[in-house]
């Protein structure tokens, strides 16, 4: 099965992602990656590196990022890292949500998760 | 240790102790369009990357560059961990087979090819790739073109660099944190172009020293010990 792996600067908005998505794909493997390290604001490669390896069962991971500096430091992991995974580009609560549903189709590839992840890009809220 | 290897790490210990006196005015640059924390971080960064590339067992010099920047990318915050870091880390493989004026070139190009390319990045954009891009064209041609000794040349990609600093002043950021303010930005010089001044300043003057009183005209060009962007050889 696909995995998936949330990134935030902040370990409790990953947790609290997780949280959300796993409520919509219970049966996904889904991990949290956040912080500085020193319960600060901040991502870590090293960090992100372990989370992949957590979050793979063989199928590769999907990963949903939040802003800046973990778009880097998740490249950064990607590029030492032997698990299979790409990002998703899409809103990372709401991508984490579609994700996790999509993880669950028994023919769920890393591509049809990443789509379904980053379809909730043109979501609107109001209308 | 090796000579280079052992220049290489007085280098990195000369960028710290040059990115610690600038901490503060790192952090006022940052302060203005960013969130004050540029001086901080990458103080703590190279400080923690000198215990790390000291602690190297005859370590040859793209050990200790790869050293260094595994270090900066676990202790600096922000995106000048994976920029700096990240991109010291990849480029360092250019120095396997030590440090020659070719690999000082490829060394420079391959770091600027990962800055740009991480931070989607272009000249123009109020980044540390308008003090990088000029910096590292001056160092290729001024060896490639005008065949000037090595350390000659890292002193005119150093001129180089202080005018992309410059350049920074009057433009519009469009990447990173303080592109958030738009046309605010304009006015401000940015962090990230001057402290990748700071360090090409402090690898020149670690190349200068290591070459002791001898004049630009007796470096020899093809020598296998001679400085380049991110390290020195003696």
């Amino acid at each position: 099965m696909v995995g998936l792996l949330v990134v935030s600067h902040s370990e409790t908005a990953a947790e609290g992602i997780v949280e959300v998505a796993a409520e919509m794909g219970s049966e996904t493997q889904i991990e949290a990656v956040g912080g500085d390290g020193e319960g600060g604001i901040g991502t870590v490669p090293d960090d992100i590196e372990d989370g992949l390896v957590a979050a793979d069962d063989g199928d590769g991971v999907v990963l949903l990022v939040d802003l800046g500096s973990a778009v880097m430091n998740a490249e950064v992991a990607m590029e030492t890292s032997d698990v299979e995974t790409v990002i998703a580009d899409s809103p990372i609560l709401e991508g984490a949500v579609n994700a996790a549903v999509a993880a669950t189709a028994p023919n769920a590839t890393l591509e049809s998760v990443r789509e379904q992840a980053e379809a909730a890009r043109g979501v609107d809220k109001l209308s | 240790m090796s000579t280079d290897g052992q220049a290489v790490v007085a280098a990195v210990r000369r960028v710290a102790d040059r990115i610690e006196s600038e901490r503060d005015h790192l952090t006022d640059l940052d302060s203005a369009i960013g969130d004050a924390d540029h001086g901080g971080n990458m103080a703590r960064g190279w400080a923690r990357a000198v215990e790390a590339v000291e602690d190297l067992d005859d370590p040859d010099p793209a050990t200790v560059v790869k050293t260094a920047g595994k270090t900066l990318m676990s202790e600096v915050g922000g995106a000048s961990g994976p920029l700096y870091g990240g991109s010291l880390v990849f480029a360092s493989t250019e120095l396997d087979e030590g440090i020659t004026p070719e690999s000082a070139i490829a060394f420079a190009e391959t770091y600027l090819e990962k800055v740009t390319d991480r931070g989607d990045a272009t000249v123009g954009d109020q980044t540390m790739v308008d003090a990088l891009v000029p910096a590292v064209h001056t160092f290729k041609k001024s060896i490639e073109t005008d065949e000037l000794p090595p350390l000659e040349a890292l002193a005119k990609a150093v001129d180089a660099a202080q005018r992309g600093v410059e350049f920074t002043v009057p433009i519009r950021a469009s990447k990173g944190r303080a592109s958030y303010l738009g046309w605010r930005s304009v006015g401000h010089q940015d962090p990230g172009a001057t402290s990748t001044l700071f360090i090409m300043e402090a690898l020149l003057a670690v190349a200068q020293e290591s070459l002791d009183g001898d004049d630009f005209e007796s470096v020899d060009a093809t020598s296998p010990t001679i400085p380049d962007e991110e390290a020195t050889g003696e």
